[in-house]
């Protein structure tokens, strides 16, 4: 397969193409278009595109039905949804169905950017550990997986449910990755609400960028790690445990955890 | 006409009548006949006795002239047909009806069968037998004959004349026959008088009954017929003027009570209808917003990128930005007010937030002459609020202000400060739990809008439920039980029958048991049981004292709102502005300020103007 460009981005709304195309312009990126899901399964399969920014609503099928397409062909292009669309249950689909993130339409040409540099990221960090020869590949640590007891969201945030009820909540070491060194966290309060799907933590990298976590469950905020707010790279030097962000008081755990990944599934 | 049930009634009550007065009639005609013939039958006798004894003498001396004379003399009076005697062989002696002398009567004719129906002649018969009526001609009146026998007497055997043996019993017979035509003419007179008074009185019970039954049936039915009617057309704001006690009037009251239960269960189908509607319009309307705004934000964020040196222009497109985050947002909230999601809170000063919503609609209220007054308080603490939907909340008042004011000018006035509350009638029960733990809170029915707390009632062998007011200090207690709580009456835990009653405590006010509630996490409710009596303690909400409050006024001189309206201006797509508005501000409103844990409320005077006034906690209740 050849590479035609760096990014596929699957769209019915000409304006939604054209922006995307103008933004990811100001990184160098190069970027094709496809307006339904029929053309962008066909230039799937001709082209190898890094990453694929993806609407879920079309007038011929869904963003669901790529992500599928995707899994059948073992592609592993890096997949940003996005949908005008924007409830939880979208938002958790997409991610339990490997793709990487999720941004609600309207975005910002800095939401975008971010979410499109971590997939470059993502990517590389990917094509790098598969170069290993196979026997390397658990000497060469490139990131920490979650431990087993742990379920994710997506690769983004982790969930761990302790024995009093109260669930821990964190950052996978993948994602950090991606956002190369971490300069800033913005959390919110104790006794805040927070939603699975919906973004709980905002992480400013080094670059400026801003980078939104999506919750993995849902519940109300009962501790914070104050740690954290004094030493910022705590998350970085130990992701799953002393590193943890939120205890909550989950509200519909047993539910949402359907839609987690265990951390000892080999998926993505 | 049958088919009306008043004249199927007045049909069955003239028949019944007209029965009963038929068998009277008959029985009575009859008993009237019989004592009238009885009256004719009891005077031809004697005149037969009469006559045998007035001639009597003549007979003893044979003076036949003076017999006929006698007997003619009879004849001539009106009732009497005829008078005639017989002699032992049947031949006729003597006859007021002279033409009829000497001639011979069968003995099997209808005057003789009685004594000589057997072979020898009776001697002696009763009155009755000797009676008999008939009709000389099937067309004539009738005529009545009484026979009376002559016996043979001493005086008749030695006689000189030795007309007569010794031996003889009856010499002969008297036969009277007498006309009946006036009696009849009597019976049939009284049978006309009868029928006459059968068909007056029929007619006078139909009547009467008849307009009893359009009294009490007819028209009471008609009504309920005509209301049914309304129903079915769909009026059910119907409703049957009062009927009095009966059954009808009950069926009219329980009528009446039917259409007002199903006018509110369509008026909450209609509302959720509405809830499903406006969820189905937001889904759509995001969708179809989204893909716009995704262009102009994209393009305006990226124009800032690419203007950083530019300071003029930053200005500018930083608005745009932001408004169009804050479209982003609305679109959003749209979403999570058809699905009731959280907001998003950070702590804001909320009279920037109030600057921030009058500087985006300055334009439109000064072209509406509105004069805006601003009377902030400048010390007020940072509140933890979701800053775009407050915004949103203040944008859309100070719309409706200025909408109500219209062209002519008005003032739009403004306040914030900070008061103190007391929990009482403001903190609200939202966990409440038995001894072994059940939940006793009742999702499904609500005081005031939220979840009351339900307690199973067992008295006398009957049970039943009590709701409670979840609002601490507001008493809306429901004590819908049907049935009187005796004074050894349980109050138990709906899930497993634990008591509820408080050991060793009664309540101070009236002695009634106290009820117990556990709040998790806030200590123990307390509330007495009877119905009569409003005591109640929280202490842990007590003893926390007054609770802080940011009060947000905002007051217009409009045209302020009706009596009519007031009630229905935070419904879903209540709007008064016609055309103009889609009727979803208040209610997306309301549903902010609700999640906020806050209160709004309204006082409008016709005329005068409107205030609304808003109630935000400083801290967060859970």
């Amino acid at each position: 397969m050849s590479k035609a460009a760096d990014i596929l981005v699957i769209d019915d709304e000409q304006v939604v193409q054209d922006a995307v195309i103008k933004i990811c312009a100001l990184d160098n990126y190069t970027v094709d278009v496809a307006a339904n899901v029929k053309s962008a399964i066909e230039k799937i399969s001709k082209n190898n595109y890094p990453i694929i920014v993806c609407d879920i609503m079309m007038p011929d099928g869904d963003g669901f039905q790529i992500l599928d397409e995707l899994n059948n062909r073992n592609i592993d292009s890096s997949v940003i949804m996005m949908t005008g669309y924007s409830t939880v249950e979208n938002a958790v689909n997409s991610l339990y169905k490997g793709a990487i993130d999720f941004i609600p339409k309207p975005f910002t040409v800095d939401e975008l950017l971010s979410s499109v540099f971590r997939a470059n990221k993502y990517q590389k960090i990917k094509s790098r550990q598969k170069s290993f020869p196979v026997q390397n590949q658990n000497l060469e640590l490139l990131y920490v997986n979650c431990p087993v007891k742990y379920l994710r969201l997506g690769y983004a945030s982790w969930m761990f449910e302790e024995r009093d009820g109260s669930v821990l909540i964190g950052v996978c070491d993948l994602f950090l990755k991606t956002i190369e060194s971490v300069q800033e966290i913005e959390l919110l309060q104790p006794e805040e609400e927070i939603m699975q799907g919906i973004s709980c933590i905002s992480i400013k990298s080094v670059d400026e960028r801003i980078h939104k976590i999506l919750s993995p469950v849902s519940g109300r905020i009962v501790e914070v790690n104050e740690n954290i707010k004094l030493n910022s790279s705590l998350i970085e030097k130990d992701p799953y445990f002393e590193g943890w962000i939120y205890r909550i008081i989950p509200t519909d755990i047993d539910y949402e955890k359907k839609h987690l990944i265990m951390c000892s599934s080999e998926l993505l | 006409m049958f088919k009306k049930i008043g004249f199927r009634l007045i049909f069955a009550v003239a028949l019944t009548s007209l029965t009963i007065i038929g068998v009277f009639a008959y029985f009575n005609v009859k008993s009237h006949s019989r004592s009238l013939l009885i009256e004719v039958e009891r005077h031809a006798n004697q005149l037969g006795e009469t006559v045998i004894s007035s001639t009597r003498f003549d007979m003893m001396l044979n003076q036949r002239d003076r017999i006929q004379q006698v007997i003619n003399s009879i004849g001539t009076q009106p009732q009497i047909r005829d008078v005639r005697i017989l002699n032992k062989v049947g031949e006729i002696i003597y006859s007021s009806d002279t033409t009829n002398i000497n001639r011979m009567v069968d003995k099997k004719a209808e005057s003789c069968y009685a004594c000589h129906s057997a072979n020898e002649p009776l001697e002696k018969i009763s009155i009755t037998e000797r009676t008999r009526i008939f009709r000389l001609h099937p067309d004539s009146s009738r005529v009545m004959g009484i026979i009376t026998p002559i016996y043979n007497e001493k005086s008749c055997w030695q006689a000189e004349c030795h007309a007569h043996p010794k031996d003889q019993k009856v010499l002969g017979v008297l036969d009277v026959t007498i006309s009946l035509a006036e009696v009849d003419q009597m019976i049939q007179k009284s049978e006309l008088e009868i029928v006459v008074f059968a068909i007056v009185a029929i007619l006078g019970v139909g009547l009467l009954i008849g307009f009893f039954i359009r009294r009490w049936v007819s028209s009471p039915v008609n009504n309920l017929l005509s209301a049914t009617k309304q129903v079915s057309m769909g009026n059910l704001n119907y409703s049957i003027k009062d009927m009095g006690e009966d059954e009808i009037g009950m069926l009219a009251h329980s009528f009446n009570n039917m259409t007002k239960k199903l006018s509110e269960a369509r008026m909450q189908l209609f509302q959720s209808d509405k809830m499903a509607s406006l969820g189905r319009l937001a889904a759509g309307v995001a969708h179809e917003i989204n893909n716009p705004l995704t262009g102009v934000l994209t393009y305006s964020s990226f124009l800032l990128k690419r203007t950083q040196d530019n300071a003029e222009f930053q200005e500018d497109l930083k608005v745009i930005v932001r408004e169009t985050l804050r479209c982003r947002e609305i679109v959003k909230s749209l979403l999570d007010f058809a699905r009731q999601t959280v907001p998003k809170k950070n702590n804001a000063d909320i009279n920037e937030i109030i600057d921030r919503a009058v500087g985006v609609i300055e334009n439109q209220l000064s072209l509406n002459k509105v004069k805006m007054i601003k009377e902030l308080d400048n010390y007020l603490p940072k509140i933890t609020v979701d800053a775009n939907q407050i915004q949103q909340v203040f944008i859309n008042l100070f719309v409706n202000a200025s909408d109500a004011i219209g062209e002519t000018g008005g003032t739009l006035t403004v306040t914030t400060h900070q008061i103190s509350l007391s929990p009482y009638g403001v903190a609200q029960i939202k966990k409440a739990a038995c001894p072994k733990r059940h939940s006793l809170i009742d999702n499904d029915f609500k005081i005031g809008g939220l979840p009351s707390l339900k307690v199973k009632v067992l008295s006398d062998n009957q049970e039943g439920f009590i709701h409670l007011d979840p609002v601490y200090g507001k008493h809306r207690n429901h004590f819908d039980l049907g049935f009187p709580v005796t004074k050894d009456a349980k109050f138990v835990c709906p899930d497993c029958n634990i008591s509820l009653v408080q050991h060793d405590k009664i309540c101070p006010d009236c002695g009634s048991p106290v009820l117990a509630f556990e709040i998790s996490g806030q200590g123990i409710y307390e509330v007495c049981s009877s119905e009569k009596n409003n005591w109640e303690r929280w202490e842990f909400v007590d003893s926390a004292g007054l609770s802080e409050y940011l009060e947000i006024k905002i007051k217009d001189t409009g045209s302020g709102i009706s009596n009519d309206d007031i009630s229905k201006i935070f419904e879903p797509f209540f709007s008064t502005k016609g055309q103009k508005g889609t009727g979803l501000g208040l209610a997306v409103i309301w549903g902010i300020i609700d999640n906020h844990n806050g209160t709004i409320t309204v006082e409008s005077e016709v005329g005068k103007g409107t205030t609304f006034v808003i109630r935000l906690p400083l801290t967060q209740q859970r």
